[in-house]
């Protein structure tokens, strides 16, 4: 396979130029390899996940006493607003998609490098901008938006929500919108045109199948996010009255539209997740993944059920048809509990290793099941009326975030880490973040399904000594202490790692797909040589020829393979 | 491609039926409308992708009994470093920061935009390094 | 139509579809919360409340049984799942180097998962299309009509003869109702969403600018209640509380008098 530099009309010869690349900061601002884009939006996500973080702390410790005067209630307001908006817009879904789809699909595929090279720069660059001009809304006189992350009309509007801090955060999420869309066009065109010769789509892996989906989902939701927004910054500035009703318009419609992106938005932040987790426990269970099909399908259903089940969010506004909508938020547990049994199945008969990967899996697998079984009871309109706006409904999306992109994100994390670096971490140390968290997460989030079910409301910065919510709160509080110094941990184990360096293998962890063929880190245009792709596992099957997926189907052996494709070079 | 194609019909196909379930149910515009442009986001690639299955013989990647000989070859073109992607995203945030700040900013970030706009097709014509 | 709402009357209690079904099959209303609730009802107040308000309304114990069906079904569920889960980690932990048999599906299990969760949902479903129909239904000859408005920050109750019971100063308002007897709530808002919601009762609804909703609380206890506003409205959204008060019958008629007197006064 033959990768050539951009040469249209060169004067100079096909020489390659990867050879005088640029270092340091020129070669962040200036490259446009998958892997270099890739990290880059890793660790930027990564950085605004410890910061919305530190403001989660700030919320718990405000919510560790009842009257507390921490913070005032208009920066209680802010905090948690830019808490969600950075979890959900600017860590969980560009972490994703952004940093391992970018950094690991196009290796899975044997491509060369994503499909547009620039579009991807481009889509990093606007990430970056946007995320920054949201927090820029803490310098501004009015402080940050501090309508919540979902932003409802007509809270939002400028009579409700003046100042720049609310523009800054529109503005902020169409960038990371624009960004959002233009790494999903990348992630469609490069799993269709870029895959190597024999890698049909249902040999894909199904972490390619999940970015697949994610890609498709993201074309799906974003634009209407984008022009909710825009509408929005026009009732706000431009006097058009689309969500207030003095002018005619209507509050309700924003609901609609933010939510017909809104809820896609939560699985296009589980979905890479989910593939994370469908490429580690095959791995850590020597056999391949369980139910292969059934995987793709029940993505596609999860997909396809997830964007009509919109105003699931909306049962409580009276303005929805709430047998449509439970009945599709129901169903969507059957695809969802196929891939949990699906992960169970892949363990079962394997020689199951514990390694730090696997281990953060299971805890996903735990706490997400929970999270997955309190969201069918929430898909109950009737029981919606009870618990909506409150803890549980709190307690519930972070058992089901926090449990993908944390527990399956550090997990896919320290999966890839020695690929990305070409260096290891300290298996103890990434153990001991592993039980920090489990425990201080649970310690968190479970007494919040109890203060939601007492009547705790969402989003109240003060509460009564009457209310009796203040021992909750407190074990709540402990609880997220605990889970804040588990990052202080994995910083410690980021550290060591880099100072005191652990050369990595080309395959650490005897992985089945194809990154694993590509040296770690991988060299400027990913492989210099290809197994031969005859299944699912293309790298298992070179490694462990006697038990090769290929065998039934094919009958070449390992070393014919090899011989074969090395005469085709 | 026949997957390719498989995949967008599917989603089409699918939102296409609850669209009409919804509509017909609910009567509830808004919905219909995003559920719509839904479908056709399905639909359209998708009869792009049977006009293209019917006119093109099987690609490499989607024969399972492909050899990599048959992919070599050029892949594409990629580009190696450059500054204008950075330049086009600095310029895009300012444009898109100006609604916040003031018309001002849109005239710099423009600037970057047109400067991107002709250097990108520069670059393509001189061979693209930075 | 407007956009983003659905008419007041495809909502109500018998939707095109409901209709349909009920005229094409029978649908056997009663008998599906029997078959799914029935031994729950007959043991329903020995089941420990998992956490939950018992409801002091007729329509907010509806969502109670609905409740305990769900978080029993929930449980079990639960208890399958982390239960294979666990198994699997510990029996086929690594013993060793070799390397075990390849499995890549098993279409019987497969079918077995995919089918028994959608039985499940169905089940589910069924129980919640009745209980829903239950709780959003409005009766058309209610005793007593209360219009409630939410408003940043506070909530004012109006009742009939012109009698607003409104915040006064640091006091909450109080929402009177007589037990035992229907009310029909009008919700409605004027600025922004805040969320009408009354712990006890197990039911909360929006007060949305643009749509006037209404809703029924047959009390079935006496006794002082909390109400919160559970939807974010701005800066003193946490202080937005009101006391619900439910009286006999007697007791909220002679209140009433007093409060038009008042009024008249």
């Amino acid at each position: 396979m033959t990768i050539i530099d951009e040469e249209i009309g060169a004067p100079h010869s096909g020489q390659a130029h990867h050879d005088e690349e640029p270092k340091g900061v020129l070669l962040w601002l200036t490259s446009t390899d998958h892997k270099i884009i890739g990290k880059n939006y890793m660790y930027t996500s990564l950085v605004f996940f410890i910061i919305a973080g530190a403001l989660a702390m700030l919320i718990r410790t405000q919510l560790f006493a009842p009257n507390n005067h921490f913070v005032s209630q208009q920066t209680y307001n802010e905090l948690f607003t830019i808490h969600g908006s950075m979890m959900l817009y600017l860590f969980a879904g560009p972490f994703a998609f952004g940093g391992f789809a970018n950094y690991i699909l196009p290796l899975q595929i044997g491509a060369p490098d994503m499909a547009f090279p620039r579009l991807n720069a481009l889509s990093y660059w606007l990430y970056l901008t946007g995320g920054i001009s949201m927090l820029l809304g803490f310098l501004t006189a009015s402080g940050a938006a501090a309508f919540g992350w979902v932003s409802y009309a007509p809270l939002s509007s400028a009579t409700n929500s003046p100042g720049a801090g609310p523009d800054l955060w529109i503005v902020s999420i169409m960038l990371v919108g624009f960004s959002g869309i233009f790494t999903a066009v990348n992630l469609v065109t490069t799993t269709f045109y870029l895959r190597a010769p024999g890698l049909t789509m249902f040999r894909m892996p199904i972490f390619v199948w999940n970015m697949l989906v994610t890609g498709l989902l993201i074309l799906i939701a974003f634009p209407v996010l984008t022009a909710a927004l825009i509408m929005l910054y026009a009732d706000r500035h431009l006097g058009t009255h689309i969500y207030s009703v003095a002018g005619g318009g209507m509050p309700v419609l924003w609901q609609n539209l933010f939510w017909f992106f809104g809820h896609p938005e939560v699985y296009i932040l589980a979905l890479p997740f989910f593939g994370m987790v469908s490429e580690i426990i095959p791995v850590f269970s020597k056999k391949p993944v369980f139910g292969y099909k059934g995987l793709v399908f029940a993505t596609l259903a999860i997909a396809g059920l997830s964007t009509g089940v919109w105003a699931h969010h909306m049962f409580t506004t009276g303005t929805v048809l709430l047998p449509f909508f439970s009945a599709l938020s129901l169903l969507i547990a059957v695809p969802t509990g196929i891939k949990i049994f699906t992960w169970i199945g892949t363990m079962w008969g394997g020689q199951v290793e514990f390694k730090s990967p696997m281990l953060f899996v299971i805890g996903f697998i735990v706490v997400f099941t929970m999270g997955g079984i309190t969201g069918v009871l929430l898909a109950s309109p009737p029981i919606d009326f009870a618990t909506h706006d409150t803890y549980f409904v709190v307690a519930h999306f972070h058992q089901v975030l926090f449990g993908t992109t944390v527990f399956a994100g550090f997990g896919g994390f320290f999966y890839w880490y020695p690929k990305l670096t070409g260096r290891m971490f300290r298996e103890g140390l990434a153990k001991l973040q592993f039980w920090l968290i489990f425990i201080g997460f649970n310690v968190t989030f479970l007494p919040q399904y109890l203060l939601g079910l007492q009547g705790m409301p969402r989003r109240i910065a003060e509460y009564l000594p009457a209310d009796h919510f203040t021992t909750l709160n407190r074990i709540s509080s402990v609880g997220a202490y605990i889970t804040g110094f588990a990052f202080i941990v994995w910083m410690a184990n980021m550290w060591i790692s880099w100072r005191k360096p652990i050369p990595a293998s080309a395959n650490p962890w005897d992985g089945h797909t194809l990154e694993w063929a590509a040296d770690s880190p991988p060299s400027h245009h990913n492989f210099e040589k290809l197994p031969p792709i005859r299944s699912q596992r293309p790298v298992w099957d070179m490694n462990h020829p006697e038990a090769a997926d290929h065998k039934a189907s094919h009958n070449g052996t390992r070393a014919g393979n090899i011989e074969k494709s090395e005469k085709s070079r | 491609m026949k997957s390719e194609r498989g995949v967008y019909m599917l989603i089409g196909i699918f939102f296409f039926a609850i669209m009409v379930i919804y509509f017909l149910w609910s009567g509830e515009a808004g919905g219909s409308v995003m559920l719509f442009a839904a479908a056709g986001l399905g639909i359209m690639p998708g009869l792009y992708f049977s006009w293209w299955v019917r006119r093109m013989p099987l690609r490499p990647e989607d024969r399972p009994e492909a050899t990599l000989a048959e992919g070599s070859g050029a892949v594409g073109a990629f580009p190696s470093n450059t500054i204008w992607p950075f330049v086009l995203g600095m310029g895009s945030a300012l444009t898109a920061l100006s609604l916040v700040f003031g018309a001002w900013l849109a005239v710099v970030g423009l600037s970057f935009i047109i400067s991107t706009a002709l250097n990108v097709t520069l670059e393509s014509r001189r061979g693209g390094s930075i | 139509m407007e956009l983003g709402i659905v008419q007041q009357d495809k909502l109500s209690a018998g939707t095109t579809f409901g209709r349909l079904i009920k005229q094409r099959a029978g649908f056997p209303k009663r008998n599906i919360v029997g078959l799914l609730l029935g031994a729950l009802a007959l043991t329903g107040c020995n089941l420990p409340a998992f956490g939950a308000f018992r409801g002091a309304t007729t329509q907010g114990q509806n969502e109670f049984h609905l409740w305990q069906g769900f978080i029993l079904t929930a449980i079990v569920v639960g208890a399958v799942t982390w239960g294979a889960l666990v198994y699997a980690m510990f029996r086929f932990r690594r013993r060793g180097d070799q390397i075990p048999k390849q499995t890549h599906s098993n279409l019987k299990w497969e079918l077995i998962y995919t089918i028994i969760p959608i039985l499940i949902v169905i089940g589910l479903f069924a129980a919640t299309y009745v209980s829903e129909n239950e709780i959003t239904a409005v009766s058309s000859h209610p005793s007593l009509r209360v219009t409630v408005v939410g408003f940043q920050w506070g909530w004012k109750f109006e009742y009939p003869g012109g009698v607003d019971i409104v915040p006064r100063g640091a006091n909450y308002p109080t929402l009177e109702l007589p037990e035992g007897e229907t009310t029909t709530i009008k919700l409605v808002s004027n600025d922004v969403v805040h969320g009408f919601y009354i712990p006890e009762f197990n039911f909360s609804r929006y007060a949305l600018p643009g749509v006037t909703n209404y809703f029924d609380f047959t009390p079935t206890r006496t006794g002082s209640y909390v109400g919160r506003c559970s939807q974010l409205c701005g800066l003193y959204h946490a202080e937005m509380l009101f006391h619900v008060r439910v009286v006999s019958s007697a007791e909220f008629n002679n209140w009433l008098t007093s409060q038009q007197q008042k009024v008249t006064a």
